[in-house]
């Protein structure tokens, strides 16, 4: 790493608190793609802690098609799902996301959310064209944690400054 | 929650602490609890799987001290912190969390005593050397990286030498190497320096001096940056499965907080340095005053090194806050300006004339300046290194650390300038008699 600016990422609207905020209030159904069975993968951690917070998770993952995760039925591609989503997660390395931001803008989702360490611009520039919301590089528990009150228990530093009591 | 940026002086008073959710308390409840009941099994499992983020017993994470480590975080202007039980706490929480045996650190010779021998002589013990260089010589830290290197660790501001560090000449140096660069920013305090922001990794604090600032109470903080790539090949513990935490990827799992994560749960947890709850309290009630504390120290120090500098009795002053310091010009890069002045902090050091006896008849003639082993207190305070925090260390070491056999070093408080220029002109006049 040369020098801490060079590494600042561009302004982008997916790194806006008010519109992550926006995001993970209104989008309550989160199809989860390429979320492993495996309890101590990244996947697993952030897709059982959005359940924890009432969010309703639909594992897409053809390894475990026909079977359960997290207690819910999982299918091998978005396109199987049964029901609409608000929201696409992409456990997926870059190359892998175009098909997944298609799928989003035709299945009517509002968000596509790709996870940390994943930024497929094409795919960032195509689903805000569509009228989607768009959030690359960032983990949606740790979002959600950050923005929502938990990660305060582990230090995090998480910009909230308010004399209001802390959500619940 | 809008974009605003919040300052330091705002930060200082509400980063962290919102009231309380349960009863609306607006200062900061101490949680003095050992431990947190579950709801569940289940969650007691997510807990320990950290699935979900929670308190589960204080050696780990309290709420209390929790407030003092998201506010030590805000202002460094860092992603995440952790606290503990002293400054020494925290360097070696983050040392041990960065280095395993095989390791090497480049280190600035002008540090803490402390510091000194913890890389010298505890980590040594544990089969991690480290090699000492000129802190004012970023070329010297290049010189000194090997292929086993691992971290480079320096104090932005030395103590008792007082050499400023050129964070971002030595932060280059490091990050062409793929390591990370740990500084000790004790004694600017993250007031007057924000290492992170011209390109260290992470900070260490002794919260015991300046964040704290009344000499009450110990304590220490690690801040991480949330910059630095430990995917690049040379951290494996921060990328391979956890043999310390059941198989967790810290840096795939918690990305740009990973550093902190890892130390809380690897070495926190099981070397045991916790922060009390009391403790991180009493730190924080300090920590609501240090924008204007800082401020204070600075202008009474600056006035103390110029009534110094034009003293008979005096051979030398040493305080980066004046204008003919060889390294002024950096704290004017580096350091916030406190009110006007240069934010050199509270601490100086000169020489009184004659042997290094007169040094000692100095301090012991002081009225109310405290002859004791601590800086950043509301009190000033005036000691001996060579005969006290560096006297571990042989004379070559003392010279190299800056603490030369007549140094006096002083940590200027917020008494008044004038009763605190009586003391030392009273306390010279008995030193020479």
């Amino acid at each position: 790493m040369p020098s801490p600016s060079s590494t600042t990422p561009a302004p982008h609207p997916g790194d806006d608190p008010a519109l992550l905020r926006r995001i993970l209030r209104e989008c309550r159904t989160i199809a989860v793609v390429g979320l492993s069975a495996e309890w101590h993968r990244p996947s697993y951690f952030a897709a059982k802690y959005m359940q924890g917070k009432g969010y309703r998770i639909l594992p897409v993952n053809p390894r475990y098609a026909g079977q359960q995760v997290l207690d819910m039925p999982c299918v091998a591609r978005l396109e199987d799902l049964a029901e609409p989503i608000d929201m696409v997660d992409c456990f997926r390395k870059a190359d892998d996301v175009g098909p997944l931001a298609d799928a989003a803008i035709s299945l009517g989702a509002k968000c596509l959310w790709q996870q940390l360490g994943v930024m497929n611009l094409q795919a960032d520039a195509k689903v805000r064209q569509a009228g989607l919301h768009s959030v690359m590089n960032r983990c949606v528990k740790i979002e959600h944690a950050r923005l929502f009150g938990g990660l305060h228990w582990a230090g995090v530093n998480t910009g909230v400054i308010s004399a209001k009591r802390r959500e619940a | 929650m809008s974009d605003h940026i919040f300052r330091p002086e705002t930060l200082a008073i509400h980063a962290g602490q919102v009231p309380d959710r349960e009863t609306g308390a607006r200062a900061l409840p101490i949680y003095q609890t050992t431990s947190f009941v579950f709801d569940s099994a289940e969650h007691a499992a997510a807990l320990f799987n950290l699935q979900t983020f929670g308190n589960v017993y204080s050696r780990l994470s309290n709420p209390t001290v929790a407030a003092l480590e998201e506010r030590v975080a805000a202002l460094e202007g860092g992603r995440a912190a952790v606290a503990s039980a002293s400054g020494m706490a925290a360097e070696a929480m983050a040392l041990m969390t960065l280095l395993q045996a095989g390791d090497h650190v480049v280190a600035a010779g002008a540090l803490y005593g402390g510091s000194v021998s913890l890389l010298a002589v505890s980590l040594a013990k544990f089969g991690i050397t480290t090699t000492f260089v000129d802190a004012t010589r970023p070329d010297a830290f290049a010189a000194a990286i090997r292929p086993e290197t691992r971290a480079v660790f320096a104090e932005s501001l030395g103590n008792p030498s007082l050499t400023v560090l050129d964070i971002a000449a030595v932060a280059d140096v490091a990050h062409a190497h793929g390591l990370p660069l740990v500084i000790d920013n004790t004694v600017p305090s993250p007031y007057l320096c924000n290492p992170l922001a011209l390109g260290a990794d992470i900070v260490v604090h002794s919260a015991t001096k300046y964040l704290g600032g009344h000499g009450t109470t110990l304590g220490g903080v690690i801040v991480e940056g949330g910059r630095f790539d430990w995917g690049n090949g040379k951290f494996p513990g921060m990328t391979e499965p956890s043999a310390g935490y059941h198989g967790v990827k810290f840096f795939e799992t918690f990305g740009d907080f990973a550093f902190a994560m890892r130390a809380r749960m690897e070495t926190l947890r099981i070397y045991g340095a916790a922060l009390s709850p009391q403790s991180a309290w009493q730190i924080l009630q300090g920590v609501e005053t240090l924008p204007l504390r800082m401020e204070r120290h600075c202008r009474n120090a600056l006035q103390v090194a110029r009534h110094l500098q034009s003293h008979p009795l005096v051979s030398w002053v040493n305080y980066p806050g004046l204008p003919d310091h060889p390294q002024h010009a950096l704290v004017q890069k580096q350091m916030r300006q406190a009110d006007g002045v240069p934010g050199a902090s509270g601490l100086l050091a000169f020489g009184v004339k004659g042997d290094a006896a007169a040094g000692v008849r100095f301090i012991e003639a002081a009225q109310f300046m405290s002859h004791l082993a601590n800086i950043g207190d509301t009190r000033t305070l005036v000691i001996h290194p060579a005969s006290t925090t560096h006297r571990q260390l042989d004379e070559a070491q003392q010279r190299a650390a800056g603490a030369t056999p007549d140094l006096v070093r002083l940590s200027v408080g917020l008494e008044h300038i004038d009763d605190i220029l009586w003391d030392i002109d009273q306390a010279l006049a008995a030193a020479a008699r």
